[in-house]
């Protein structure tokens, strides 16, 4: 039996400056999860600005080598260097939504012009009423038409129309795993709530796994099954969703739940962060740890002393 | 309000294109009118494409074609001195950008040179307007960061050696750093994680206390709204629909859509399916008659689908575009809220 994905050890280092001293960044340091085929999930990252999430998803998609480790899709190893035939094979099955729309398109060209190349490119269709249709189809999932969008440019477009013409364009191959970094931070509840309905619905009724890039714990909770939580390039907690949003472990994950703005007490004003647990949270930075399981079926980092 | 630092008169901003000798024109605002106060902070929310990032685009003195300011005045009163810049020449908002006038972009790489390290551009930004020796120039911008949680070596590296969160904290950090008298910011945190957000939030109220300044905020977060704003302004379909004082759009809307705003996000806890609103969002370029949300309002009636409502006030601070503003109820949620019932 083959996962569909299977992230095994993986590491990723930049290096950053130039002449005047080098600085090394461990983006992503040892994370491994797997994915099975068997069971589409929704698998939910959340972290801290800069922890290692967009790369990591980047290295999924092929579009970075890993420093260490191995990333493995259906079985084959994912690397950035494949042949046209192989990348081609691998992207219908594995497409991404970036984190801001508004660099993921390029200004100068049509947005239909963007969901015409991908559908005549993965579905191998050249008749137009048929190229079309995948594209009107695609896009009334998330809200919009071929009408609305025929002809304009990115600019055209307010942020939350353009977030969903990525996703629409990504579910037009039919892929097996969506990996949708940030897709709901630029758009308003109530389309948040029916993009994320959308992930949902193609988990359920398409079989599509969605690793879903947050920081929005509420849909997180929502949607998710598992969750896996970032800090600093290290997963520090991973388990059933739930269960860990419920009572978080890791003082990272506790931090962060403690974190969430409410709307209790509108108008109030409640900026402070919890002291004691931000001290917490960052003693564990540079601490070695290891990921322990427990009985909930979570892992857990703890830092040795 | 006492003090007025903006006042914005029948507002209107289209956008107008020729395809194919076609005109085609979106009215992104249509006919806004309000004012924000000094040392206050407004926030904005709405709709996806209802006109708030091209409103605040007018405010920002940022328009650019095929966008057009039809009608209507946007009046700021400086310290420099009074400006409408609905209608100044762009030397004259020279003046005033980045001193008085800073704009953080919704989407923030587009005023990050790709070319150039971050500590290049903070130069290229704030150096003149700060006038600070090179020494006491360096410290402000170190010292400015470390508020924003980034270490000092970013301003080595290139905008695209940066996560999304850092990059967008770049920027608030470029137009805080010359503490301008007024802040507008479009979704300026919407990549960020909790923690951070929190903090930065608290930046941005302490440097509006601390210099006085008004600050008008564009987000889709309600919760950030919820503890960041003095008063929010509702937008739809390009109009304003609702505006008061936080507290009173939270636990008092009175109209459906801010109603409908307020209860939709699900909360850790909670895994009841929540609504998203039927039907679609209008078509800007042909917007429906009467009130443009009554295809979508539960209350609607004959006399929503043909008069278009005023925006007129029904509480102490608070104006309502609806003609059934005593009928909306708070949704159940909110009400249980705001008796402490739920968290
Ligand atoms: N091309 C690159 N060159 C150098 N450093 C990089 C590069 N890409 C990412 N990094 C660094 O790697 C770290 C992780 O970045 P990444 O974009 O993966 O974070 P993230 O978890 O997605 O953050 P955010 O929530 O802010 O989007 C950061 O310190 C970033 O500066
Ligand atoms: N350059 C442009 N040319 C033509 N139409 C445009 C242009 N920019 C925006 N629009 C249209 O104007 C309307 C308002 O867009 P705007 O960007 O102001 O919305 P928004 O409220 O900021 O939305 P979001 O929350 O999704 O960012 C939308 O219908 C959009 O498609
Ligand atoms: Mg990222
Ligand atoms: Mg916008």
């Amino acid at each position: 039996m083959t996962a569909l994905l299977d992230v095994r050890d993986v590491s990723k280092r930049f290096t950053l400056g130039g002449v005047f001293g080098r600085k090394t960044v461990h983006a992503v340091d040892g994370a491994s999860l797997t994915l099975q085929t068997e069971t589409p999930e929704i698998f939910t990252i959340i972290g801290e600005s800069g922890s290692g999430k967009t790369t990591l998803a980047r290295m999924i998609l092929g579009l970075e080598d890993p420093t260490e480790g191995s990333i493995l899709f259906q079985g084959q190893t994912v690397r950035r260097r494949m042949g046209k035939d192989e990348r081609m094979r691998f992207m219908s099955s594995v497409q991404p939504v970036f984190q801001n729309p508004f660099e993921a398109f390029n200004p100068l060209r049509q947005i239909d012009r963007y969901l015409d190349s991908t559908a005549r490119a993965f579905l191998g269709a050249t008749d137009k009423t048929v190229i079309d249709a995948a594209m009107d189809d695609a896009l009334q999932k998330v809200g919009l038409s071929l009408a609305e969008i025929r002809g304009r440019f990115p600019h055209e477009l307010s942020g939350g129309q353009l977030q969903r013409v990525a996703i629409a364009r990504a579910l037009i191959p039919k892929p097996a795993l969506l990996i949708a970094d940030e897709p709901v931070s630029m758009v308003d509840a109530s389309l948040r709530m029916s993009i994320v309905n959308l992930l949902k619905t193609l988990r359920d009724s398409f079989g599509v796994s969605v690793i879903y890039i947050t920081h929005d714990l509420a849909t997180a909770y929502y949607i998710s099954d598992r969750i896996m939580i970032m800090q600093r390039g290290r997963i520090v907690e991973i388990g059933a969703a739930r269960k860990v949003l419920e009572t978080p472990e890791h003082p990272y994950s506790r931090l962060l739940k403690s974190s969430v703005l409410s709307t209790a007490d509108a108008g109030a004003g409640q900026l402070a962060v919890d002291p004691t647990l931000l001290r917490a949270a960052s003693d564990c930075i540079g601490r070695p740890g290891r990921l322990v399981s427990r009985p909930d079926g979570r892992a857990v980092m703890i830092h040795d002393a | 309000m006492t003090d007025e630092i903006l006042r914005v008169d029948g507002l209107k901003a289209y956008y107008q294109m020729h395809y194919f000798g076609v005109q085609r024109e979106v009215r992104a605002v249509d006919d806004v009118t309000m004012s924000i106060g000094r040392n206050e902070v407004y926030g904005i929310a709405g709709e996806s494409s209802s006109g708030k990032t091209s409103f605040i685009k007018v405010l920002a003195a940022a328009v650019r074609p095929p966008l057009r300011v039809v009608s209507g005045s946007v009046n700021y009163d400086f310290r420099s001195g009074p400006i409408n810049v609905a209608a100044a020449t762009a030397a004259e908002v020279e003046r005033v950008r980045w001193k008085s006038l800073s704009y953080i972009m919704q989407g923030s790489m587009s005023v990050l040179n790709p070319v150039r390290r971050i500590g290049q551009t903070f130069h290229d930004f704030a150096f003149r307007p700060l006038g600070l020796p090179r020494e006491a120039f360096d410290r402000r911008v170190l010292d400015h960061l470390a508020r924003l949680k980034l270490p000092a070596d970013i301003l080595r590296a290139y905008p695209h050696e940066l996560s999304g969160g850092m990059r967008q904290r770049v920027t608030i950090g470029l137009a805080t750093i010359c503490h301008p008298e007024f802040i507008i910011a479009d979704e300026p945190t919407t990549a960020l994680d909790l923690v951070v957000q929190k903090e930065v939030l608290h930046l941005i109220r302490d440097i509006q206390a601390e210099m006085g300044a008004s600050v008008v905020f564009v987000t889709h977060d309600m919760s950030v709204h919820a503890n960041v704003t003095d008063r929010i302004g509702i937008f739809y379909a390009g109009r304003l629909v609702e505006e008061g004082p936080t507290r009173k759009m939270f636990f008092a809307p009175r109209h459906p859509y801010t109603a409908h705003l307020v209860a939709s996000l699900p909360r850790i806890g909670d895994t009841a399916q929540r609504p998203s609103l039927d039907g679609r969002p209008p078509n800007l370029a042909a917007p429906p008659d009467g009130c443009r949300f009554h295809p979508r309002c539960p209350l609607a009636v004959d006399k929503c689908r043909i008069d278009v409502p005023p925006l007129v006030e029904v509480a102490p601070g608070q104006r309502s575009a609806c003609w059934r503003w005593q009928d909306v109820q708070p949704l159940d949620r909110s009400v249980a809220l705001a008796h402490g019932a739920v968290t």
